[in-house]
């Protein structure tokens, strides 16, 4: 077993809590992890990313090779794009539709999309909307998990229990949200 | 007993020094050290073995706080960025002749490729330099047991020892094996056995100083031998010799299998094992050296002289010459095929950082562009901290952002020469970490500037730490001989823009020193501190 993720945002977002879950899922999995995070100035609304890898084996670089991701995650679809280079020919990207826009040369949606499409393996996912459908407009970013859960190699049971642990000190209503947050985003895709 | 626990590089840094029984951490935020001191802050076992922990103002206060421990027989932790090693520099070069009494490691975090820096300095050469060890750990769990490690090579040797992190290594995450029960923390005092060497008088320095050089002899054996943590792993094809240091290590072994054809030298260790080099170069054809940061040990293998064996590295242009390393730069050092990639996407463009919606910060430079549209031949200097990004659009209000403290400074010169308005833009943390003299030298002359400490009260940039001068701004400034007339405070807000606009023009036409505080919350740390009153 062996992932190497991309996680992609715009400071702020929230790509952070995502991996702090798979990261939790995986621990438990008793898998190797190594998790690259970008703290400091960039995060003051510029693009983020987290490099996240998790093996049965052990893992060696921090970040992960051009050519090797398994998949992005992406929270916003320019920033999909942007680590394309680091996409393996058979990985996957599986990204927010709804664009963050804060700069004033932001291209065409319908470009992104285009250029979205002609990827192999591609699942977009609303998940403004749908976390905004099921009373948990913050939880977008688990709606992306549960999108995303199929092609992680471990049972979604896992994920579940890593929500479970990672948000248990901000109560149960919190708990309970993600977990519907986290059920909506299965299987979905526009 | 032992447990696994997945922990960023700086905070197994943190863990570390908490288990090896440290007195205090002292540090200054700067990316990427920051969370070393924030984890110590946080935790539960710090605070029950008493351990001190507050921000110091600069990293100069820090390093010299941790000597005053050492002093009397404690261990301290010192941590801060690269270019806040510039700053405490003096403490640091002078206490290699000092000596410690109780361990002393300063952490000093490199930030090659400037994700959130103004350079790329490299600190393994202060450590040369200043005749002081280098521990450079290539993995979370080797920064974590170099902890322990670190602080008993300090005190046997009598000596502070310097850990090098770089960005990757401070914020990524692996499983540590870590102990559940730190080593108690000392309570006696105990005094230096040599209390003469702590008292830097030229007689005594140059009486120390010959031990110091051959103290440095020493630190080589160790380095070299098998306590340290330097390795030698030999292989059959002599055609190239790899010498990778710290995380650099991870890099080459993503691209070649454990029993790799080629000798490794695994250096996380310093001062660098001459000997280990020289075996290599004895048996190779050719070196190739990779290094995160500057060419330190390249250049030293290399010399001037032509050498026997190739030496490849950042210098030869194996590897590119500035900028961190990373697996596809190594892949390519190593002579390896690249492997297939997706091509650039031509629809993305740049998303540079911005200050936040709502940020004080914005008012203060609308404010200041609105004013200064009637002033052609203005300047404004800045300082190191978010407002910088004031050079950015839509602003593209500031000149300059050199070192900290240094706006004030810059804008005094400039108006010496000439210039008018000379403005300076300097945040409060900023402030009292090099601000305030600079200040002093201006008010000592009544300098034509007028200074702008835009007071978000905390250290924005690094994540919201506690700021040295919170409530104390205007005080200072009047101590410094700022004329109280001339210090004025403001609320940076849109609906209080008439008043902004008017007290700027006042002070730039007043001839002499003046302050002007626009003093607003941070909305960052505004929203935490609202999230926690709900709670």
């Amino acid at each position: 077993m062996k992932k190497d993720i991309i996680l992609a945002g715009v400071g702020g977002q929230g790509i952070l809590s995502i991996a702090a879950v798979i990261g939790e899922a995986a621990l438990k999995e008793g898998f190797n992890i190594k998790q690259a995070e970008v703290h400091g100035m960039s995060q003051r609304g510029g693009d983020v990313q987290s490099n996240l890898r998790i093996s049965s084996n052990p893992i060696a670089s921090d970040l992960i090779p051009k050519g090797c991701a398994d998949i992005i995650i992406s929270l916003e679809p320019m920033e999909a794009l942007r680590y394309l280079p680091w996409l393996s020919k058979e990985g996957w990207i599986v990204t927010n539709t709804t664009p963050f826009i804060n700069i004033p040369n932001y291209p065409q949606i319908e470009s992104l999309m285009e250029e979205l499409r002609k990827i192999k393996n591609t699942i977009l996912v609303d998940v403004d909307t749908i976390a905004r459908d099921v009373g948990n407009p913050r939880g977008a970013n688990i709606v992306l998990l549960g999108a995303c859960s199929h092609l992680l190699g471990m049972e979604s049971q896992k994920f579940e229990e890593g929500i479970r642990r990672i948000f248990s000190d901000k109560g149960e209503e919190v708990v309970e949200a993600n977990l519907k947050a986290f059920r909506a985003g299965q299987g979905a895709s526009v | 007993m032992k447990v696994k626990q997945l922990l960023l590089g700086d905070e197994a840094v943190a863990l570390g020094a908490i288990n090896a029984g440290i007195t205090g951490v002292y540090a200054y935020p700067g990316t990427p050290s920051t969370e070393i001191t924030e984890y110590i802050q946080g935790s539960e076992t710090a605070r029950e073995a008493g351990i001190h922990s507050t921000w110091c103002t600069n990293e100069k206060t820090a390093m010299e706080t941790a000597l005053g421990v050492s002093y009397v027989g404690q261990r301290a932790l010192v941590c801060m960025k690269h270019v806040g090693l510039n700053v405490a520099a003096d403490a640091f070069v002078n206490s290699a002749i000092t000596g410690v009494n109780g361990g002393v490691i300063v952490v000093v975090a490199d930030d090659p490729s400037m994700h959130s820096s103004q350079n790329e300095q490299d600190s393994r050469f202060y450590g040369k330099f200043a005749f002081i060890p280098i521990l450079e750990p290539s993995d979370q769990q080797e920064a974590y047991d170099m902890m322990e490690y670190g602080f008993r090579l300090s005190e046997e040797n009598n000596i502070p020892v310097m850990m090098r992190l770089t960005t990757r290594m401070a914020h990524s995450r692996a499983v540590v094996e870590v102990a559940t029960k730190p080593i108690p923390r000392r309570e006696k005092l105990t005094f230096p056995k040599d209390p003469s060497s702590w008292i830097l008088l030229p007689a005594n320095a140059r009486r120390k100083y010959p031990q110091v050089i051959s103290g440095y002899e020493e630190l080589e054996r160790i380095s070299a031998s098998k306590e340290g943590w330097n390795r030698y792993l030999d292989a059959p094809d002599k055609s190239l010799g790899v010498i990778a240091c710290g995380i650099a290590y991870n890099y080459l072994r993503e691209n070649v299998v454990m029993n790799y054809k080629h000798p490794i030298l695994k250096i996380s260790q310093y001062p660098a094992p001459s000997d280990l080099i020289r075996k290599m170069a004895s048996e190779c054809d050719s070196i190739l050296v990779i290094e995160e940061g500057q060419p330190l040990l390249e250049e030293m293998i290399k010399g001037i002289l032509p050498t026997p064996v190739k030496v490849l590295g950042r210098l030869s242009g194996a590897l590119p010459r500035m900028g961190e390393l990373n697996p596809n730069s190594v892949r390519a050092a190593l002579g390896l095929p690249a492997h297939e990639t997706n091509l650039p996407s031509s629809v993305v463009v740049p998303r540079p950082p911005a200050l936040c919606q709502g940020c004080g910060h914005r008012d203060v430079y609308t404010a200041l562009n609105e004013v200064l549209t009637d002033y052609p031949g203005h300047k404004v200097f800045s300082d190191i901290g978010c407002y910088t990004l004031g050079a950015l659009p839509p602003f593209r209000t500031i000149s300059s952002c050199i070192d900290m403290g240094s706006s004030i400074t810059v804008a005094r010169g400039a108006a010496d020469a000439g210039l008018w308005p000379s403005i300076a833009v300097i945040g409060d943390s900023t402030f009292t970490h090099s601000g305030i003299t600079s200040l002093l030298d201006a008010a000592n002359v009544n300098a034509n500037i007028v200074v702008v400490i835009s007071d978000n009260l905390t250290t924005g940039m690094t994540g919201g730490q506690d700021s040295a001068g919170t409530g104390k701004l205007e005080a200072i400034c009047a101590a410094v001989g700022v004329d109280p007339a001339h210090i004025r405070t403001v609320i940076p807000l849109p609906k209080n823009m008439p008043e902004i606009t008017r007290i700027i023009r006042e002070e730039i036409e007043y001839k002499g020193l003046s302050v002007i505080i626009p003093r607003r919350e941070c909305i960052q740390t505004a929203k935490r501190h609202a999230k926690k009153r709900k709670q």
